[in-house]
């Protein structure tokens, strides 16, 4: 059988995980192993093949667990959903060739949502490198642009100091993926195993700690400030500065804006929350954007789904943007107070230095009426059940304390509407690529994540069918992750965006046939039921939750909703439509 | 002006790459691109000629270098004092009646004549950009066959050779 062979010796069962005062021999996948042990990796998502065979090998009862997913983008989404749930880099295993390429979407996923996540794939032997040997891609030229860093591993010497540096690059600074390309021969050669600490890397030098006299500016112009509102990105989160930066906006009375990715590090409950802001945003958000004189931005990137028409975003504030990659300062929007590190340092900086109040009461009581007057809206009219009413059931019966796992598209944005946040790393979503297929995987990579909490995985229909073959590991492990399928016949986005600016004319987005969802649930041994009028909404959807274990609920909503308000594309953030009903 | 760069970065494979690719990626563009090893054997020096940006761009453009983990330095040469030079092969024709024309052209450039065939003479010249494209200008109406430059090459004038190198690699004494 092509790629298979040489079967290697299992040395795994007997590596001590105590640190080695002399450096001891160990074949490559072996090293592997002791790495992952030494980086406390708990769970590792992967799909086995020829080039990591050896590596599997040692994996087999290595005591780490491993999720065999059932398509290696699965795999790659688990980690994902891993890793922001619990900040910690998640780990993926692909063999070379196809298992490599079908990691791309997850990689560049990863990538601009800044995911940290250490993928290893598995290659051909060196010897036959560039020879279009079987299984054979270069992995590297294709996932250069769409990773932090990556590595080819040329001896197994190097396994340690080049896993110890992917951890390190993976988890600090601005997260994000980085993957290792193991060539099949590497994981059988014999070498010394030491684990050094720290990693050398003289030009991966993070700033973490921001200057103390762009504090002060920040903390100056804040004085003077009479609209002054904050920004709060995933850069947040991923400090873990959600504490600081709520006795921050507290102190000083601040209205906080989240973006889409950024939603739980400020509670969604408190007075001074705004909602999310941009495309999809709040009403009071982007006035507050728009009319704002002293934006905060605190780690977010000012995506242009955030900032619609960059010539009507924030036209009359001094911007002061703290974030831990100097490349985002001034990318999009030009900065007057850059700030360079870590949002939390930044915050509790900013917090030492006292100043006087800004005088801005009349601002916040302003957006807050504002805020009163414009809430997210739907109408409740006949027997159709009204996505986001969906959406805000669920909020409910979970009291907000769910983990909520999203797929991409109108559902998506009902769910970052309805679902009120009040804690950091509850939220699982893919924004800068937004990735249909994402939700599914990524909810059990959540689940393995936090496992007493509850997961919810909203699906669209279309999302769903991109990577349901996922479904095989809830109902293997019967996993309790609850499958939400909003399910509006439609690729509703798509379908949403024809509507309004393509004449309505709905080219290859009506999905006027659908399998037997419920069938399809349970062939893969997962409870299923439907529901289809507003008046069984609250009574199945609560006993739908509070049933153990895994579970599907195809939910038939009104297909025509569409997600409002909207900045439609091109224009800015102040020319919003359809605030009310 | 076209923006100078002299990027610093650790000698190993896929570092080119990762730099093009990055160049790729966020649509920069580049006139020339040198690269060549320091006095370090573990570092090389690329010398980046930009096609014309705003600063906003460059900046930008620096940040990301600075952004990949191979980039140990990133200088902006292009307001600094700098020496930076440029190799150009110039195979002209020439029949043997015009060989002392072509030669007494070529003189005040300081180029040199390396290869001579029958009908053409192959021309050296090195020099700052200008130096080279005021020479190429003089010779195209004698009919220039093939041309090859090898894109500026350049150092901060101030600069013990390998200064950059040494910040980054500590305790290494520099034969000059
Ligand atoms: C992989 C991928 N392909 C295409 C798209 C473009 N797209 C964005 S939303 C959407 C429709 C999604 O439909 P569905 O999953 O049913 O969710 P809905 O919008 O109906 O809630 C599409 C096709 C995408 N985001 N990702
Ligand atoms: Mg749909």
């Amino acid at each position: 059988m092509p790629g298979l062979s040489e079967p290697t010796q299992d040395m795994s069962n007997n590596i001590p995980s105590e640190a080695v005062t002399e450096p001891k021999l160990l074949k490559g996948a072996d090293m592997v192993v002791e790495v992952l042990r030494r980086e406390q990796v708990d769970v590792i998502f992967g799909y086995p093949g020829g080039a990591v065979l050896p590596l599997y090998d040692a994996l087999y009862q290595c005591g780490i667990r491993h999720v065999l997913t059932r398509h290696e983008q699965g795999a790659i989404h688990a980690a994902e959903g891993y890793a922001r749930v619990t900040g910690r880099p998640g780990v993926v295993i692909a063999t070379s060739g196809p298992g490599a390429t079908n990691l791309v979407t997850g990689l560049a996923d990863a990538m601009l949502d800044s995911i940290p996540i250490v993928a290893i794939t598995g290659q051909v032997a060196k010897s036959v490198i560039g020879t279009d040997a079987f299984q054979e891609t270069s992995i590297i030229g294709i996932s250069t642009p769409i990773t932090k860093h990556n590595y080819q591993i040329r001896h197994a010497s190097e396994i340690p100091k080049v896993f110890k540096e992917a951890f390190h690059i993976a988890n600090s600074g601005r997260k994000g993926p980085v993957l290792i390309d193991i060539p099949k021969d590497v994981a059988g050669e014999v070498a010394p195993f030491t684990y050094e600490d720290p990693p050398q890397l003289p030009g991966y030098q993070p700033t973490v700690a921001p200057h103390h006299l762009q504090i002060r500016k920040v903390m100056s112009g804040l004085a003077e400030a009479k609209r002054p509102v904050i920004l709060a990105g995933a850069g947040v989160l991923h400090a873990q500065a959600s504490e600081q930066l709520l006795a921050f906006a507290e102190r000083y009375r601040i209205p906080v804006v989240h973006t889409l990715l950024g939603l739980g590090g400020f509670p969604a409950n408190h007075e001074l929350f705004l909602g999310m802001g941009g495309m999809h945003g709040s009403a009071a958000a982007n006035k507050a954007l728009y009319e704002t004189d002293f934006l905060i931005n605190l780690g977010a990137r000012f995506d242009d789904r955030l900032t619609g028409k960059l010539d009507h975003f924030a036209p009359n504030a001094t911007i002061v943007h703290v974030d831990i990659d100097p490349a985002e300062i001034g990318k999009n929007i030009p900065t007057d107070i850059p700030v360079v590190g870590d949002v939390g340092e930044a915050l509790n900086m900013m917090l030492s230095v006292a100043v006087d109040k800004p005088d801005c009461s009349g601002w916040v009581e302003e957006l807050l009426a504002v805020k009163a007057e414009f809430p997210f809206w739907f109408v409740q009219e006949g027997e159709l059940i009204k996505p986001q009413r969906l959406i805000a059931e669920i909020a409910r019966i979970t009291d907000g304390e769910a983990v909520v796992v999203t797929d991409v598209g109108q559902h998506q944005m009902w769910a970052a509407q309805f679902y009120p946040f009040r804690a950091p790393d509850k939220w699982v979503t893919s924004g800068g690529l937004g990735t249909m297929g994402f939700g599914l995987p990524a909810a059990i990579g959540a689940h393995f994540g936090k496992p007493d909490a509850l997961t919810v995985a909203i699906v669209g229909d279309a999302g769903f069918q991109m990577t349901l073959q996922e479904l095989a590991v809830i109902g293997e492990m019967q996993l309790p992750v609850k499958i939400v399928i909003v399910n509006n016949g439609a690729l509703g986005m798509v379908r949403q965006w024809q509507e309004l600016f393509h004449g309505e004319r709905y080219s290859s987005s009506l999905l006027e046939w659908q399998p037997d969802f419920l069938l399809l649930a349970r062939a893969y041994g997962i409870p299923a039921m439907k529901i289809v009028s507003d008046a069984e909404l609250s009574g199945q959807l609560e006993a739908f939750l509070a049933a153990p274990g895994p579970g599907l609920l195809e939910c038939i909503v009104e297909p025509r909703e569409n997600v409002y308000p909207m900045v439609a594309p091109g224009t800015g953030i102040h020319q919003m439509v359809g605030v009310k009903p | 002006m076209s923006p100078v760069l002299s990027v610093l970065v650790h000698n190993k494979p896929g570092v080119l790459h990762r730099i093009t690719a990055l160049f790729m990626r966020k649509g920069f563009n580049i006139q020339s691109l040198t690269v060549g090893i320091t006095e370090s054997p573990d570092v090389s020096r690329m010398t980046l000629v930009m096609s014309e940006m705003d600063e906003a761009a460059l900046e930008q453009v620096m940040k990301q270098l600075h952004k990949q983990i191979d980039v140990l330095k990133v200088t902006d040469l292009t307001e600094e004092p700098m020496v930076a030079r440029e190799l150009v092969l110039i195979q002209v024709n020439s029949p043997v009646q015009q060989r002392s024309i072509i030669h007494a052209l070529i003189e005040p450039f300081r180029a040199n004549i390396i290869d001579v065939a029958r009908d053409t003479v192959t021309i050296q010249v090195t020099g700052d950009t200008n130096k080279v494209e005021a020479l190429i200008a003089l010779l195209r109406p004698y009919g220039i066959r093939e041309l090859a430059r090898t894109g500026l090459t350049a150092l901060p004038r101030d600069s013990v050779l390998g200064s950059d190198a040494r910040r980054v690699s500590e305790g290494q004494v520099l034969p000059i």
